[in-house]
């Protein structure tokens, strides 16, 4: 039988704070953004190298071989294109990019309605041969890509053809992915209010569905476009004689970095930024208008 | 929501199928045939299909040891991956507010700037007389001539920086999920954060671990960029080894072959590991 | 079966019949029968109300009328057509949909205007105006539908509909997601629309206070078929079955055995107390059935005194429960053979609240009981304790 003051002492404790003590202000707020702070040391963290990359571009090299900070020049900036093949490269990364964003925003959007809004026998195997290549290491993908224009004798057709028929393949599946989610979040009951508002099947589609379901596919096309110009294992291995931008460094980064090649780094992430933030902004700006 | 029935469906996937099937499904197919090639044939004068499973033997054999320390420097990114891209993403899901948005769109950015130039200012930033070696030297946890480039460090951190979105990314979207009155209930419950972090919100954001970690390893195994920058030939990973046998050496048998066992070797462990984690919500 | 409305003339026939008519509808998916055999004529400009717990396919009629849903057999005509099969784009109906369905990325005015467009209408900036005047959200109207509120939002999906001015307009729980004071305000609003405009509203509810205070007509619905329709009060005061007396309101079922019929009054033997049911209140032909009474029409006393009610009067009674409500009491009386009895006072003060432990009496006027059949089960349609 517990007595009055275990009793007292029992009732009393839970309603302590657990943990105890709370120390000075400055410490209480340190303790309590800790997580923020040190998430925001490893963001810093991933933008070191851009900062490298960026202040590099301004670099004026003394030597070609050694890969350090010299002197500062405007020189990289105003003749981007002076070294050999760099620009070529870029342009043959460009048309691909563009041509496999485009093949596999298609496909893959196509791919997507089919798995979500359709039922047919062999569907499961369907989901699963889209999430292979994306599971795959890229060394493997571009190895079996090579054997196969091997075994069918076209090794010596290796180039812009071949690079831009494996983009299109490994870009493929983030599309559907992408396009996927969008769409399986998307209300049915919208479908179904506008078939009730007299709107034929055709109607919905374009007035109802489609332009719900195009920022994901807009979303695709963005990602699509970036993994194939940064690509380069399965390129390198498919590429015959044909040079991209990836591949061009690569050759580089074994006779000495040309410092324009900073100039195409710093110039692309102020454009993928330029691009996001943009429409961050721009949705942003859309609702403060109205309310 | 019912889905339709009838043709439309395989109409609508039959291009990309067709894609895939081509070039994803049969070159697999020719991969495991080249591996299967009599070694002593070339591009000149042909392969002749001997069935030569002494490939794979011979493959293993002589580059054992690149496999092994890919698997093993792709386990170390990835465990670093995790722990800076749990931070990350529990910052960003619980501590945010309204920067949420821009956060995750920062932590992308970085990663629109090439891949390869990245990793090159890596080799800037880490080296000999570069600041962080100083500062390492100068805390003396680098020996006077110590350097950090051509060290497993520099290829294993090379590794950690590069796959660090696609750990961030899916931890982020299950811990996202995760209700914060959970937490609050464990608290009323007498766990203090550390005890509600292990039993609440770690458990709970098991599944964008394993996507995570399934996703930042696999390729981070297979890749020979950064050792290639950062490392030496003594930190070759089987990545570089098969990328010249098939550029350099032209053996493609075996290559082949060897790319065949570091695909086996992958899906092994993946199914070990996911049949262990107990989720195949890995899509 | 027909189920007409009571009181209507002799149905007329499916060409000429001016609203809407269900004949032997059914609806199954798979193995499961979610709409029985339903028949149903709803008038031109009746408010209607399908009134039913979740599940027992409500939802699943409203569907059909739509064109979202297809029966599995029988037939649906509207002003005289067949609109059975016709796709719900052709259909003259129009619906407020449970989650409002407001288009997200289309802002007020111009998810208002959607149906007038589709269907090219002339003047359509002027009318989506008048609507919106109607509704009082003019000056929203260039909002987007997440930045609008619940109540807004309802508004607009009403608006969105209205505006085409349908043969039949369907409600499917609209008032579901609002809370109490805005449900009450929507309710006399959508009910005054509803005269002005003059259109056939069916409303879809499992909401019964909801169902008769805007209904002209409800239809109670029970796993797929439809168990008595009528008047609100009708349906109320006069139970047909045990499923509607529980569902609507509260009632005390009390066995009996039937002792007597006469032309005007059925006798009937009460735990050893006898009491009569007029006949056109007992809805049974067997030899046993419920007495039904509504708790606010019990009279409760101290034993002996003299109540207002000449009628069955039931001694004998203990109270175990007494819940002061503010505008009534609740008392609940442990009768000699155990059941409790819920009885429902108003406090008019006239006299002093009983206590627990109690002896008192009850009475009620024959007028206000009913009669059920005993094998329906006693406690069909009562809402548990947790279910508002």
């Amino acid at each position: 039988m517990t007595t009055t003051t275990e009793r007292r002492h029992a009732a009393g404790s839970p309603q302590r704070p657990a943990g105890g003590k709370s120390g000075p202000p400055r410490m209480e707020w340190f303790r309590k953004h800790l997580v923020l702070i040190l998430g925001l040391l490893v963001l810093l963290y991933t933008f070191v190298p851009i900062f490298v990359v960026v202040l590099m571009s301004f670099n004026d090299p003394s030597s070609r071989v050694v890969y350090q900070f010299d002197g500062f020049t405007l020189h990289n900036w105003l003749n981007p294109c002076e070294p050999e093949g760099m620009c070529g490269s870029l342009k043959v990364s460009i048309e691909i990019g563009l041509l496999s964003t485009i093949g596999a925003t298609i496909l893959g959007t196509l791919a997507a309605f089919a798995l979500v809004r359709h039922s047919f026998v062999g569907r499961s195997g369907a989901n699963l041969l889209i999430f292979l290549p994306m599971a795959a290491p890229e060394i493997v993908l571009g190895s079996s890509l090579l054997a196969l224009f091997v075994a069918s004798g076209r090794s010596g057709e290796l180039g812009f053809w071949t690079i831009l028929v494996a983009h299109i393949m490994f870009c493929l599946s983030f599309v559907v992915v992408t396009v996927r989610a969008r769409l399986a979040g998307l209300d049915d009951n919208l479908e179904q209010a506008a078939m009730d508002l007299y709107a034929t099947p055709s109607q919905t589609f374009w007035r109802v569905t489609f332009p719900l379901v195009f920022p994901g596919i807009l979303g695709a096309a963005l990602l699509s476009f970036s993994l194939s110009f940064d690509d380069f294992i399965i390129t390198n291995l498919n590429a015959g004689n044909t040079t991209t931008f990836p591949m061009f460094v690569w050759g580089a980064a074994q006779r000495g970095v040309p410092m324009q090649v900073n100039v195409i780094g710093t110039l692309m992430f102020i454009i993928s930024i330029v691009i996001v933030v943009g429409a961050e902004l721009q949705s942003r700006r859309r609702q403060r208008k109205l309310v | 929501m019912t889905r339709r029935k009838g043709l439309v469906g395989y109409l609508l996937l039959l291009p990309a199928a067709i894609w895939l099937g081509v070039f994803f499904v049969i070159p697999f197919y020719s991969l495991v045939a080249t591996s299967l090639f009599d070694p002593s044939g070339s591009d000149v004068v042909g392969y002749e299909m001997t069935y030569h499973f002494a490939n794979y033997a011979d493959a293993l054999r002589e580059y054992w040891v690149p496999l092994v320390r890919a698997l093993w420097y792709g386990a170390l990114a990835t465990f670093f991956c995790l722990i800076l891209g749990y931070v990350l993403a529990y910052a960003i899901a619980f501590k945010a507010g309204r920067w949420k948005n821009l956060m995750l769109v920062l932590v992308i950015a970085p990663f629109f700037t090439s891949f390869l130039v990245r990793t090159l200012s890596w080799k800037l930033i880490l080296a000999d007389d570069g600041f962080v070696v100083n500062f390492l030297q100068f805390l003396h946890i680098l020996g006077a001539d110590g350097r950090l480039l051509a060290t497993p460090v520099a290829v294993v951190a090379g590794l950690t920086y590069n796959f660090l979105p696609f750990m961030v990314l899916p931890l982020f979207a299950s811990i996202d999920k995760i209700d914060p009155r959970l937490i609050e209930a464990s608290s009323d419950l007498y766990a203090n954060p550390v005890v509600g972090f292990f039993k609440v919100t770690w458990p709970l954001s098991l599944p964008g671990v394993v996507s995570g970690t399934l996703l930042t390893f696999i390729p981070a195994a297979g890749d020979f960029i950064n050792v290639q920058l950062l490392g030496s030939p003594n930190q070759r990973m089987v990545g570089s080894v098969i990328q010249s046998l098939f550029t350099d050496a032209n053996d493609y048998p075996a290559a082949a072959a060897l790319s065949m066992i570091l695909m086996i070797l992958i899906l092994v462990l993946v199914l070990f590991y996911v049949r262990r984690a107990g989720t195949e919500e890995l899509l | 079966m027909s189920q007409v409305a009571e009181g209507t003339d002799a149905p007329a026939a499916d060409e000429e019949y001016g609203g809407l008519r269900l004949r032997n509808v059914t609806k199954s998916f798979g193995p499961f029968t979610a709409v029985d055999d339903l028949d149903l004529d709803v008038p031109r400009g009746a408010f209607f109300a399908l009134l039913g717990p979740s599940g027992c396919g409500k939802t699943t009629t409203l569907r059909m009328v739509a064109g979202l849903e297809t029966p599995t057999s029988g037939s649906i005509t509207l002003a005289g057509q067949d609109i059975t099969y016709a796709k719900p784009y052709r259909r003259p109906v129009n619906t407020v949909f449970q989650s409002y369905a407001l288009f997200p990325h289309l802002d007020i005015h111009e998810n208002v205007a959607f149906g007038l467009k589709r269907r090219k209408s002339r003047d359509v900036d002027n009318q989506v105006r008048e609507m919106l005047e109607l509704v009082e959200l003019t000056s929203q109207a260039r909002k987007k539908p997440t930045q609008l509120s619940g109540g807004q939002q309802q508004r607009v999906a009403l608006a969105r509909a209205l505006i085409n001015k349908p043969e039949v307009l369907l409600l499917d729980e609209p008032l579901g997601a609002l809370d109490l004071k805005l449900r009450r305000s929507m309710q006399i609003e959508l009910k005054r629309i509803q005269v002005d405009v003059g259109l056939t509203f069916i409303h879809v509810t499992h909401d019964q206070e909801e169902a008769m205070t805007m209904a002209d007509t409800v239809a109670v619905m029970n796993a797929g078929v439809i168990e008595q329709m009528g008047a609100p009060a009708d349906l109320y005061e006069n139970p047909k079955s045990t499923f509607v007396a529980n569902f609507l309101g509260q009632s005390n079922l009390i066995e009996g055995t039937i002792t007597d019929r006469a032309s005007d009054l059925v006798t009937v033997d009460m735990h050893g107390i006898g009491v009569s049911v007029p006949t056109g209140r007992s809805h049974t032909d067997g030899d046993r059935g419920w007495i039904g009474i509504r708790p606010e029409k019990v009279l409760i006393g101290e034993p002996g005194e003299s109540l207002d009610a000449p009628g069955n009067t039931i001694p004998g009674g203990v109270l175990t429960d007494v819940s002061f409500v503010g505008v009534s009491t609740q008392y609940l009386v442990r009768m000699p053979w155990g059941q409790e009895i819920q009885v429902f006072e108003q406090n008019t003060g006239r006299r002093r609240l009983f206590r627990t432990g109690e002896q008192v009496e009850l009475s009620w006027r024959p007028e206000y009981a009913f009669l059920l059949d005993h094998a329906q089960d006693a406690s069909a349609g009562a809402q548990k304790a947790d279910e508002s």
